[in-house]
């Protein structure tokens, strides 16, 4: 690899849950990179402009520019930084354990976000708030009880995962709904311990270059 | 989880299609479903993902009882912009089939979701590489012999 070898570029949002969780990867793993910020709200979504379409054909944040390539789906490219700068671990060795983490990352990533997505939500008019709080309900009642089975002091056993880079995200997107986490007792635990790390604090949508002032730490 | 697929293998009990996928390959590695290159791997992820977290969930079963009478249109939309976007990439990663010549992760997403398109009546003229692929993908014993219409819970009249 060149010795000018580019830093990896991150297109993301800073309140994209999704793009939380890459940038959470890349604290974790020491990976410098730079930020262009593509604002979902503003100018009818600016990851629908010709411009990023050019980065990425796929118009979806986050999109992450690195190696020569430019990759989306934020759980494609945590598992494509894990194959190409495996320390530390975001995957356990075992395979048993492995399926466990990715079995909450998906539940989190396939089963709850994109059911409270914008392009969702904005479907849902007035009942949008009735509908996510629905929704992270639901799934949280799930997760819940699978945590209760795979955890530890994080989401599986004692090591930060995959999935608690899934989680924490999904619980600011919660608090946002005024979702009640009553019921929650691991989720709640295991994300007060992630939030006391500093990749999850650097990474948090308060401290981002696109973050507006009034919601700046 | 209270959700299908699960699957008990090996003393353990997982769901997540993608995740119980990825055990399979990680203790059962041959004939593979990713590529060994990271790069490929990663597109294959991409697609896979991009399909299971970006089209389906948003035209499963929960969310249409939500829509009402709204629902085919609904999932008509979901389906088309996500064919949409995912045409594109095809253009950029396929072979014979989603990535390169070899059946992988993505291919075993990309079946079931056309199927669901037909189902909903979604026109397919503008994906002419997803239907490209389908049509090779579908050629396969692997997945005609795992199709919808031959299950043992297949009702009669959808039976093959």
């Amino acid at each position: 690899m060149s010795s000018a070898a580019a830093k990896p570029i991150l297109y993301g949002y800073f309140r994209s849950s999704c793009s939380w969780r890459v940038r959470i990867a890349l604290a974790l793993k020491g990976i410098a990179y730079d930020q262009v910020p593509v604002n979902l709200l503003k100018d009818g979504g600016q990851q629908l402009s010709a411009e990023f379409k050019a980065v990425n054909p796929m118009q979806q944040v986050p999109a992450l520019k690195i190696d020569g390539i430019t990759l989306s789906q934020s759980l494609a490219i945590i598992h494509y930084l894990e194959d190409t700068r495996p320390n530390p671990r975001l995957l356990p060795q075992d395979p048993k354990k492995r399926a466990q983490v990715r079995m909450i990352s998906d539940h989190i990533a396939s089963g709850i976000q994109p059911l409270q997505n914008l392009s969702v939500l904005k479907q849902m008019g007035e009942r949008k708030t009735e509908w996510a709080q629905k929704c992270i309900a639901s799934g949280f009642q799930a997760l819940e009880q699978v945590l209760q089975q795979t955890a530890g002091r994080y989401c599986v056993g004692d090591e930060v995962s995959m999935a608690d880079l899934c989680l924490v995200p999904q619980v600011a997107n919660a608090e946002r709904f005024s979702v009640d986490l009553g019921p929650y007792p691991t989720i709640t635990r295991i994300n007060k311990a992630l939030l006391e790390l500093e990749a999850f604090k650097v990474s948090h949508p308060s401290r981002q270059p696109d973050t507006p002032a009034e919601l700046r730490a | 989880m209270q959700q299908v697929p699960a699957l008990k293998i090996d003393g353990i009990t997982l769901s997540q299609s993608l995740a119980i996928i990825h055990y399979l390959e990680d203790t059962r590695p041959n004939p593979r479903l990713l590529p060994q290159d990271p790069k490929k791997r990663a597109q294959v992820r991409m697609i896979s993902d991009h399909i299971a977290s970006g089209i389906q969930p948003l035209q499963n079963l929960s969310v249409l009882k939500q829509m009402g009478e709204r629902k085919t249109e609904w999932a008509q939309k979901c389906i088309a912009s996500g064919f949409q976007a995912l045409e594109q990439v095809l253009q950029q990663t396929a072979g014979r089939y989603c990535v390169g010549d070899e059946v992988s992760m993505a291919d075993l997403c990309l079946v079931p979701q056309v199927a669901n398109a037909e189902r909903f009546s979604v026109d397919l003229g503008p994906y002419p590489t997803i239907t490209r692929i389908n049509k090779a993908l579908l050629e396969l014993e692997a997945f005609k012999v795992s199709h919808p219409s031959r299950q043992p819970d297949t009702p009669a009249e959808l039976r093959a």
